[in-house]
């Protein structure tokens, strides 16, 4: 290791340090034309704290993107934060002066996409680009910093990083890139980790590779996790706990295992009926009728209601607010699936 | 379903020229690079069934898809339909036969053509139906595909990644194909529509007796639809068996590490001794001997040495399981 932690402007958690790590609440991200909003995520709120593994899953279109891209400060342009608060160790990034910002991406928070082109610089090799934050941050010289990246490809599995070090992003496979986009964002270590779909890409074998590889690496360097995909079997791989994102919102929310063995919202269990599961052959897929709405053209009351078998008259004029029950469990739904104590005549 | 192949793949091979312009590898004195994509194929595709076709990224699934619909030429071997080889040069005809079907909804379809533009355009050159049928064939096409009429005057940027996978489909079966080719057709779509789309392929098989190739990574997805499975690596089929069978015996060491890194719905851990190591050997120079031996668990001193054929290993409710393993008999009981 070249980094000795004095090298490090940031501290390492302490294990009795209670404070939330990030703490969303309320937050509205969208566009704004003069007076006039369009609400693309819409009062999104959770907390992570350091060293969990929060996952975030949905249908495309859902808002898991643009909640990751308001948390690491680039929202695509045209949008931005409407209302509410981003607290990352009890900073507002919302508020914040974006030279604080700046200083958080790299050393504090980074990010990892499910294209790494869109990350990596293609005239570039991918040595001096791992190097280039931990030379910025935290004042390597030329030398630690091929070091440093020299052995961040070690960590992340990248076979012969001696002469790969040297290599383009386009001479390398998907995988590869995918693990030197990895290996950049965690070479200044991170407390933070944005991951949007990081294997959508990938075949199986490597998915598991660098699911393993980053759960590992979360470990090792401390850092937790946010991590979007669409893929319920991959959540429940990686994630310790879940949120279910529809049409901007939150609409259920718990510990992995409870919310995929035990779902309650009817959205929850719409996704788990639709996806064939490896270990039951012989279901069938009951797929959700109908598809999400536009964001211009969500219904008033629920925005699952047109699709949910279990709608009733209420849907359709109350939105429904997300609760959280004596068991930790936190759903939003008039008629949400019952169990243990709970279940009333 | 009958056993009798629609479509044979017989020692196909795909090498892809890879070198520098001519004028600067004569400058720096260098040698051609070829990149070997496909080395050998073998596979039969049986009339009604879905073949699944999986294997690691980069291991010529793409490449022999495009093989078989004709868009690109093999280097060596031949394909032969209805027992005929296709020659080189296809014409209208021949490359009506065998139809295929991307991944991406969303470049794969011209932005500028109404869906009854375009359906009746093919319609047309292929001589499918008589002129004054055309308005009802189109009509027919989309019904099939689970669209409304009004389908067919949109465009379409109007319709979602769903509905736009399942015109590419009215597409493919306009010209009446015998054989469906689907490169990953499922990978970009949400769960939920995924469902339906695998309900259409599944539907098209039974009532239509659709011969389909379904190229997959998501191996849930393949022991829902397919009755078999091919596996590929580094281009060359490994293993091929009943789905069932597969998955219950797996006899090639790389089905047994692409098993293993399935993610599951339950609280399993896999056999992750299984998942393979590193990276797959470079295309451009192929291991000696089992072209797994490098990452293989079970590789011995003779897998250094020689370079397994596919053959057959055991019958299993009838349909042969093939390997490609020298120790496709003696390996482990799979966990
Ligand atoms: N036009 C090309 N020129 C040079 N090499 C190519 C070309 N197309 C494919 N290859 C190479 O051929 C090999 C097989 O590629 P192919 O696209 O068939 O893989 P695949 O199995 O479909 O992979 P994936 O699962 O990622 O889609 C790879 O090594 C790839 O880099
Ligand atoms: N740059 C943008 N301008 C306007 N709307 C956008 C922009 N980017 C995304 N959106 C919209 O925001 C919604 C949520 O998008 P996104 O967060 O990317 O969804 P997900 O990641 O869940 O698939 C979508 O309806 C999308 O069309
Ligand atoms: S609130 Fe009503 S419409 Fe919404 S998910 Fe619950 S039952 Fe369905
Ligand atoms: S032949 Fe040898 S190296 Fe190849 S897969 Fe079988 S046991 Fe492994
Ligand atoms: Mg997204
Ligand atoms: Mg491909």
């Amino acid at each position: 290791m070249i980094m000795t932690e004095t090298d490090l402007h940031v501290l390492e958690p302490d294990p009795s340090d209670r404070t939330l790590l990030l703490e969303i609440n309320d937050l509205r991200v969208g566009l704004r034309r003069g007076r006039t909003e369009t609400t693309i995520v819409d009062g999104v709120s959770f907390d992570v704290d350091p060293r969990t593994r929060f996952g975030i899953v949905g249908e495309s279109g859902s808002g898991k993107s643009m909640t990751l891209r308001a948390i690491a400060g680039l929202l695509p342009g045209g949008t931005e934060v409407l209302s509410g608060s981003i607290r990352y160790r009890g900073t507002d990034l919302v508020t914040a002066k974006p030279s604080v910002r700046r200083g958080l991406m790299g050393p504090e928070i980074a990010m990892i996409f499910q294209e790494p082109m869109t990350a990596l610089n293609p005239v570039r090799p991918v040595g001096d680009q791992i190097a280039e934050g931990p030379r910025r941050h935290l004042g390597l010289s030329k030398k630690e910093g091929r070091a440093l990246a020299l052995e961040m490809m070690g960590h992340t599995g990248i076979p012969d990083p001696v002469r790969r070090v040297r290599a383009y992003p386009h001479e390398l496979s998907g995988g590869l890139r995918q693990r030197v986009m990895i290996a950049m964002a965690l070479a200044c270590r991170p407390k933070l980790l944005l991951c949007d779909e990081p294997t959508t890409a990938l075949d199986v074998t490597v998915q598991h590779q660098v699911l393993d590889m980053l759960e590992s690496l979360c470990a090792e360097v401390g850092a937790a996790l946010v991590f979007v995909t669409h893929d319920l079997a991959v959540v429940n791989k990686t994630c310790s706990d879940l949120a279910v994102m529809y049409a901007g919102r939150i609409v259920e929310s718990g510990r992995t295992s409870e919310v995929l063995a035990n779902p309650r919202h009817p959205y929850t269990r719409g996704l788990l009926d639709s996806a064939p599961d490896f270990d039951q052959p012989g279901r069938a897929l009951v797929p959700i009728p109908g598809l999400p709405p536009s964001i211009a053209n969500r219904p008033p009351g629920c925005a699952f209601a047109p699709r949910c078998s279990r709608a009733v008259a209420e849907c359709d004029s109350a939105a429904p607010i997300l609760t959280t029950s004596t068991d930790h469990r936190t759903v939003a739904c008039f008629r949400a699936e019952a169990s243990g104590s709970e279940i009333s005549a | 379903m009958t056993d009798a192949p629609v479509l044979e793949v017989d020692d196909v091979a795909k090498t892809y020229d890879v070198s520098a312009p001519l004028l600067q590898r004569l400058f720096r004195q260098q040698q051609r690079t070829l990149l070997t994509a496909l080395d050998g194929v073998d596979l039969e595709l049986r009339r009604g069934e879905i073949l699944a076709l999986v294997g690691e990224s980069g291991s010529g699934k793409s490449t022999l898809a495009n093989i078989l619909v004709g868009s690109l030429p093999a280097t060596r071997g031949q394909v032969v339909q209805d027992g005929s080889a296709i020659p080189a040069r296809r014409d209208k005809e021949l490359s009506r036969r065998i139809q295929m079907v991307f991944q991406d909804p969303y470049s794969s379809l011209n932005p500028r053509l109404t869906v009854r533009a375009m359906l009746s355009e093919l319609l047309r050159v292929h001589d499918i139906v008589p002129r004054s049928e055309v308005r009802k064939e189109c009509l027919r096409l989309v019904s099939l595909v689970g669209l409304d009429e009004d389908a067919l005057d949109a465009y379409p940027g109007q319709f979602s990644g769903g509905q736009r996978q399942r015109i590419a489909i009215a597409r493919a079966l306009a010209v009446r194909p015998d054989v469906l080719i689907a490169d990953e057709p499922v990978s970009a779509l949400d769960v939920s529509v995924q469902a339906t789309i695998l309900e259409l392929f599944a539907s098209l098989r039974d009532e239509l007796g659709l011969t389909i190739l379904f190229i997959a990574h998501n191996l849930a997805v393949v022991q829902h639809l397919c009755q078999r499975v091919a596996v590929m690596y580094l281009g060359r089929i490994v293993e091929v068996a009943g789905t069932d069978e597969i998955f219950a015996n797996p006899r090639h060491p790389y089905t047994r590490a692409l098993i293993a890194s399935i993610p599951r719905m339950g609280d399993t851990s896999g056999a992750a001794d299984l998942v393979p190591e590193g990276e797959p050997p470079s295309p451009y120079d192929l291991p000696t001997g089992c072209r797994y031996h490098p990452r293989c668990p079970f590789a011995e001193a003779q897998c250094r040495e020689l370079d397994p054929s596919l053959r057959p290993l055991s019958e299993s409710a009838g349909r042969v399981h093939l390997s490609a393993c020298l120790r496709a008999s003696d390996l482990p009981e799979s966990p």
